[in-house]
């Protein structure tokens, strides 16, 4: 299966430039679909990005979170080669983790 | 002699439907054990600050506290947001010490849209895109040692960000 989670994280000095984008539908609850009928919010609630067994960053997302979630932050202490995790869990249960290089 | 060339057979099929059995509650928990393991985890996420109306009760529900503005929040967002379901929201702070960052759009249904958490050796920054029900203020919060501070901007939406 697809991993939903694209990341890019560039070490630079001592620190390390995360991007991340996350398909997901990030549905609000609030819009209605073609018949009329209220699409159920369906959106990420946790994203948590691990670095050398640490949480180095930790989202807490609502359904203002655009579709298709971009974030982009920056940690100290990541140097190329070095794994980041990241990992997710919606408010259905679903999940996905995807652990990529810092380049 | 009938009984012991049975009995591999049973054992067989009994290691066999055990196996199937374990493989299928493997599959079930793998799930369950994963997000065990993985640090995401649905029960750390804040459900009374992401309904709160109101940029005060939002703050309390996640915070405990409410905000004094500082002008070491830098709060990145455009004038125009020409889509609001896309609106690209950076914030940035100078403060020392920050623990986590906010983000509330004042006319949304939901006021808080995102928060961040921010442990130590991470850098004071983050940037996202949210959606906009329609032109309102947006205030970022920075949480500094121990104490909130705000920065707030209006974002002027043409094309509303909830479908409507």
């Amino acid at each position: 299966m697809a991993s939903t989670i694209r990341v890019r994280a560039i070490a630079s000095g001592d620190a390390t430039q995360v991007q991340a984008l996350i398909s997901h539908p990030m549905d609000s609850g609030f819009v209605k679909d073609s018949k009329g009928q209220l699409i159920p919010a369906h959106h990420i609630d946790v994203v948590e990005f691990e670095h050398a067994g640490k949480v180095v960053f930790t989202c807490l997302w609502g359904p203002a979170v655009s579709k298709d979630p971009y974030v982009k932050f920056s940690f100290k202490g990541g140097k190329k080669g070095d794994d980041l995790k990241v990992s997710w869990v919606d408010n259905k249960g679903q999940s996905d983790s995807s652990v990529a290089k810092i380049q | 002699m009938n009984e012991f060339s049975r009995a591999p057979h049973q054992t067989r099929r009994t290691i066999l439907k055990g196996a199937v059995g374990l493989a299928a509650l493997g599959l079930g928990a793998g799930g369950a054990l994963t997000s065990a393991h993985a640090a995401a985890d649905a029960k750390a996420w804040p459900d009374k600050a992401f309904t709160a109306k109101g940029e005060a009760d939002a703050l309390k529900a996640l915070y405990g506290k409410t905000g004094e503005p500082s002008d070491k929040v830098n709060l990145d967002a455009p004038e125009i947001a020409e889509n609001g379901a896309v609106v690209p929201i950076a914030v940035a702070s100078t403060l020392p010490n920050v623990t986590g960052i906010a983000i509330l759009v004042l006319e949304n249904p939901n006021t808080l849209a995102a928060a961040y958490k921010i442990p130590e050796g991470t850098e004071a920054s983050v940037a996202s895109r949210l959606k906009m029900a329609k032109t309102s203020k947006v205030m970022a919060v920075v949480e500094s040692g121990g104490k909130l501070f705000t920065a707030t901007k209006e974002v002027k939406v043409t094309v509303g960000g909830c479908g409507g």
